[in-house]
């Protein structure tokens, strides 16, 4: 009994030991550091080495088409960047004026952030909108 | 009138809720059988009062009421009525009175099929079942009412009724077919596992730990189980049709919400199996039935309450804290209660031997929660390292691709070996009869497939596995079904039905693992996926594989909706005319903000799918951004989630008990192995 039971042991641990080693090469070939914009400047020289995934606002009439590749600025003013989108999926239709972008991707020297996956969010779209004009009140009911 | 209606019946809902806690427990308690009556039929008010509620609610999207906040933000005049009907799960509040209706009509069916049956247990199972649906409709009523007014809110003055002349429209995203439908599949699986919980917890406080809770459960387990399947499907087909990225899953955070209950509850689903033969793994499959429900629970938290970034979260909003309360109480309750029963649950037999039908379920569960488990630990990342470090880490797909990928494809080849183990213990002579064949004919298969160029190994290795598998099913039904037709003297056809519906739950399971084959093979073609991308004016062309794409004409398009811009594109395979396709950038024209979306075409045969974007106008706007992408054998995917429904409706069925002419060989299945275990 005990034999078979070092067998199960072993077997499970051959397992874990094998998944734990994978998801550790894929945490360390995916692994992305979070920021906002105000945030990613003052990380200064440490932001050119990590991959990030930055995230502010689209400035409105900031998003120009160069054949495939699409730049826009993210941020709110005095901190903004300007980021290059270069990758190969077709650019959210979410991305428009004022929606909330997320970019990853890594910063350049030249202080363009060049980005490979972006995301971003309208679905709040109707939620900023009511923020602004026309909101639940809770004594309303 | 109608706000008011719903409004009151939710508060109604509220307090009859809470009685029926109550007076189920203390019916029990003080043993008082009409006390115990009127908690259940408590439960059935319930029932009605947010069946009322959620009318009023599909009433008011469709008289376009907009003095409610809700409708107000989810609608808009013009939007088609069947998108209005789904509007009510288009949103924070609706969708959560959704899924609380949901829970109390579940509740109202188990409550009508089983009270005589398990009286004993019946009383607890109500009370665990209207204390979730407390909860829900607590929050209901609290903290995202559906039927609050549209105000407008000023600085100076308190806020005031508002009625807008139209509404801000619904997500354009979730203007499709899919969303219709994919919601509500996804919310029966969610809350279907809150029955076997119930009946868990129920077996556990009455110390009643045989395997009635199983027995009884066991359709109700597989049917939300088999509801899950189809929601994270359809969510996975909504994602290939609106999203126009090019594929299917992401590993968004909203979609592992949704797999991680399945995941769980696949384990789950097996690992009774061992309880129900051999009397194993009763504290096991208690704390996975608890994991399952926590993580449905879990699943629908992770979603709405804005802890993750994701592209297709709700909003954020305040009712994090109510489901983090509720899954801590609930989660310690249920760990309470098994760990005060542990003497109750020990074991009936022991695990023999490494290749035993036994060990195969138990490393289907081990890697099952392994793949779980790395799926929680890689969407909470962020969250977690921000508590831990300070600062918010994220993982991507390579991280779960790496993990789950080849867990996926030993999880499809235990599929294939494990159903034909014996139990106890297999013998080398069995392995070589059931499994010499099959594996001899998936090699050579494998030996062609990289001879025609499938040099991905993954994606080589999950083909062969694929087709391993496939046989084994094959040649289970094809073995079953020879003997019984030599036995009965039926035709080879009768005889495949017959046995199957002489024991659905077996041969509908093979089935359904033939199905994870269908998808296997869909999903293996991920890894060939080619794209391209270019400019196009009239008469244009692209060229991508054996497919060329001409552009036939730029249009307009103009409705009430939104406004589209309109591409009729030739589709030429091989140089012969095959289709025309319609890829359409449409403007939806509700709310502040227009809000662009694409319309993809996608021409789809069993071979491979080509999907086409219309990205956009060029600067010039004489030309087509156009996007394509050659995805080969997704169909497989598609076809493998309807063979995977037929499976499960066949387990669902009944065992025919009539009587054969003669025992067929078939039947006796079971009784060879344990001869052949003992004689080893």
């Amino acid at each position: 009994m005990k034999r078979k039971q070092l067998k199960f042991a072993i077997g499970s641990v051959l397992i874990v030991l094998t998944l734990s080693y994978l998801a550790y090469s894929g945490y360390q070939e995916s692994k992305t550091y979070y920021h906002t914009v105000p945030e990613l400047y003052s990380l200064k020289e440490k932001a050119y080495d990590l991959r990030l995934q930055v995230s502010g606002d689209v400035v409105p009439g900031s998003i120009q088409r160069d054949g495939k590749v699409v730049s826009f600025v993210i941020g709110a003013e005095p901190q903004t960047l300007r980021v290059k989108y270069v990758g190969k999926d077709p650019l959210p239709d979410t991305l428009i004026d004022r929606a909330t972008a997320m970019a990853t991707g890594k910063m350049g020297r030249d202080g363009v952030f060049v980005a490979d996956t972006m995301l971003a969010k309208c679905a709040s779209k109707y939620e900023k909108e009511t923020a602004a004009g026309v909101q639940i009140s809770k004594k309303s009911n | 009138m109608a706000a008011q209606i719903g409004q009151f019946a939710l508060a109604l809902a509220w307090v009859v809720t809470a009685y029926s806690v109550m007076a189920s427990i203390l019916g029990i308690r003080y043993k008082h059988d009409k006390l115990i009556a009127s908690g259940r039929n408590a439960a059935l008010g319930v029932t009605a009062c947010i069946t009322t509620a959620i009318v009023c609610l599909g009433y008011l999207f469709a008289v376009s009421d907009f003095s409610i906040k809700y409708i107000a933000a989810h609608s808009n005049r013009d939007l088609p009525i069947y998108f209005k009907i789904s509007s009510i799960w288009g949103g924070q509040e609706g969708s959560l009175l959704f899924w609380g209706w949901l829970l109390t009509t579940y509740t109202a069916l188990v409550v009508i099929q089983n009270w005589r049956k398990h009286s004993s247990m019946m009383p607890y199972v109500t009370a665990v079942l209207m204390t979730t649906s407390l909860f829900f409709t607590s929050m209901h009523l609290f903290a995202v009412n559906p039927f609050n007014q549209t105000v407008i809110l000023q600085s100076q003055i308190s806020p005031i009724p508002f009625v807008p002349r139209d509404g801000s429209g619904l997500n354009p995203l979730l203007q499709d077919a899919y969303m219709v439908i994919h919601p509500p599949m996804l919310y029966l699986g969610f809350v279907g596992f809150a029955v076997p919980f119930a009946f868990a917890m129920a077996a556990m406080i009455t110390r009643q730990l045989g395997d009635t809770w199983i027995r009884t459960t066991r359709r109700w387990t597989m049917v939300a189980w088999m509801f899950l399947s189809i929601g994270i499907l359809l969510g996975g087909k909504w994602a290939y049709h609106e999203l126009g990225w090019g594929g299917f899953w992401a590993w968004d955070p909203v979609e592992n919400a949704s797999l991680m209950p399945w995941l769980i509850g696949t384990a789950f689903l097996h690992s009774v199996m061992v309880q129900e033969k051999k009397g194993m793994l009763k504290i096991w499959n208690m704390v996975l039935v608890i994991m399952t429900y926590i993580m449905s629970i879990f699943g629908t938290f992770l979603t709405r309450s804005g802890v993750v970034n994701s592209v297709h979260a709700f909003a954020q909003s305040s009712i994090g804290g109510y489901f983090a309360a509720f899954l801590v109480v609930a989660l310690s309750g249920a760990l309470y209660l098994v760990f005060d029963r542990l003497p109750l649950l020990k074991s009936e037999n022991q695990m023999e031997s490494i290749v035993s039908r036994e060990s195969s379920f138990m490393f289907n569960n081990l890697i099952l929660l392994a793949a779980c488990f790395a799926v929680f630990w890689g969407t909470m990342f962020p969250v977690i390292s921000e508590a831990i470090k300070g600062v918010k880490i994220t993982v991507s797909a390579p991280f779960f691709n790496k993990v789950n990928v080849p867990i996926a494809i030993f999880l499809m080849f235990l599929t294939g070996v494990g159903p034909l183990l014996a139990w106890r213990k297999a013998s080398t002579n069995s392995l070589k009869r059931n499994f010499l064949w099959p594996a001899l004919i998936a090699l050579s298969a494998g030996v062609v497939l990289y001879i025609r160029g499938v040099h991905h190994f993954y994606a080589w290795l999950s083909l062969v596995t694929s087709i391993f598998v496939a046989i084994t099913i094959v040649r289970e039904f094809y073995k079953g079904a020879k003997a019984r037709a030599t036995g009965t003297g039926e035709n080879f056809v009768e005889a495949v039905v017959n046995l199957t519906l002489r024991n659905t739950r077996r041969y509908g399971g093979y089935v359904v693992h033939f199905a994870f084959g269908l998808m296997f093979i869909g999903w293996s073609g991920q890894a060939f996926t080619t794209d391209g991308s270019s400019e196009l004016g009239v008469g244009d062309t692209m060229n991508i594989r054996e497919y060329t794409l001409r552009v036939e004409k730029l249009g307009t398009e103009d409705t009430a909706n939104y406004s589209s811009d309109k591409a009729t594109m030739g589709l030429f395979e091989y140089g012969k005319k095959v289709a025309n396709l319609y890829p359409e950038r449409r403007v939806y024209k509700a709310g502040s903000e227009p809000q662009p979306t694409s319309e993809v075409a996608i021409y789809s045969t069993m071979k491979n799918d080509l999907y086409v974007v219309f990205a956009g106008a060029s600067t010039d706007g004489r030309k087509a951004i156009v996007q394509i992408f050659y995805n080969p054998l997704t169909m497989w995917v598609w076809i493998g989630g309807v063979v995977l429904v037929i499976g499960t409706l066949i387990a669902l069925l009944p065992n025919k008990k009539t009587p054969a002419r003669r025992k067929p060989e078939a039947e006796s299945k079971e009784e060879p192995k344990n001869i052949e275990a003992k004689v080893s």
